[in-house]
């Protein structure tokens, strides 16, 4: 059995998971921080 | 701990730590792959397929670190009553699931070459299934009480009762002998040779960074938002 595809695989679920995680968290602390900042000009 | 209880002393430590970790969690990570992908020799007996441990050991770590990290802040939120650790708790719990989903999936791919099947119902698989389950209740449950206008004990009382999951997955290997191999990492050493070892470390800081990182921007997305709720109340009385 060629251990590759498997290798290749885990690494993909990994990275992609761990990217969505961050991008995720990051676009819900910029759009909660913005909300924020919007209302104290206001 | 307690030094960190006013909201905005935490926000000028956690604005340039959350940029910090997230640099430092990106070299190590992606170094660290990329050293376990390229610069070890395949083991002798599982072959190429070792190159998933540097993901699926720090994920594993995460996943349970991620639960103690709740145990801790439930602890902090029912005897001490921090102001922060119910936001800390809800900010934990979706990467905790993230690694726990992580580390489920890279031992499954992992399991079909080596073991020739993708699951077995044994001790170590199973009780980390089941801490991933504990996570999606959590999230569930904080977001009702939160929504409830509820102080999120509740919450808290379910991340104690859960953490008593995080003994069963350590010693699941000793205690169930099945598929799962025993521990081949310690505080005292390891059985794995350093010419295999040694990307672990990176991969492990990296992605622990990544996580603290995560963390921390969901912190600083809740309280976000508790301001613009109470600004709001406060508007609208």
């Amino acid at each position: 059995m060629n251990p590759w595809p498997f290798v290749a695989g885990a690494y993909w679920v990994a990275i992609t998971l761990t990217v969505g995680l961050l991008v995720w968290a990051y676009a819900s602390m910029r759009r909660a921080e913005a909300a924020t900042d919007a209302l104290k000009r206001k | 701990m307690h030094a960190l209880a006013n909201p905005a002393r935490f926000l000028r430590i956690a604005r340039p730590a959350t940029l910090w970790l997230f640099l430092v969690g990106v070299v190590l990570a992606v170094g660290g792959m990329a050293a376990g992908l390229t610069l070890t020799p395949p083991d002798y007996l599982q072959g190429e397929t070792v190159r998933i441990m540097y993901i699926h050991v720090p994920s594993a770590w995460l996943g349970m670190a991620g639960w103690g990290g709740i145990a801790a802040a439930s602890v902090s939120q029912l005897v001490w009553r921090h102001p922060l650790a119910a936001v800390a708790g809800r900010a934990l719990a979706p990467a905790g699931a993230t690694f726990a989903a992580i580390c489920l999936m890279t031992g499954s791919i992992w399991g079909r070459p080596t073991w020739g099947t993708w699951w077995e119902w044994d001790g170590r698989l199973t009780s980390m299934l089941v801490l991933f389950f504990l996570y999606l209740g959590y999230i569930a449950l904080a977001s009702a009480e939160r929504e409830r206008g509820g102080e999120g004990r509740i919450t808290a009382i379910y991340g104690l009762v859960g953490a008593i999951n995080l003994p069963i997955i350590h010693y699941s290997v000793l205690w169930w002998r099945t598929l799962h191999q025993g521990e081949s990492i310690g505080l005292t050493g390891s059985t794995i040779d350093n010419s295999i070892l040694w990307p672990l470390p990176l991969t492990m800081i990296g992605f622990t960074c990544l996580f603290a990182a995560a963390a921390l921007m969901r912190m600083r997305a809740e309280l976000a938002e508790a301001k613009v709720e109470a600004r709001m109340r406060r508007m609208s009385a």
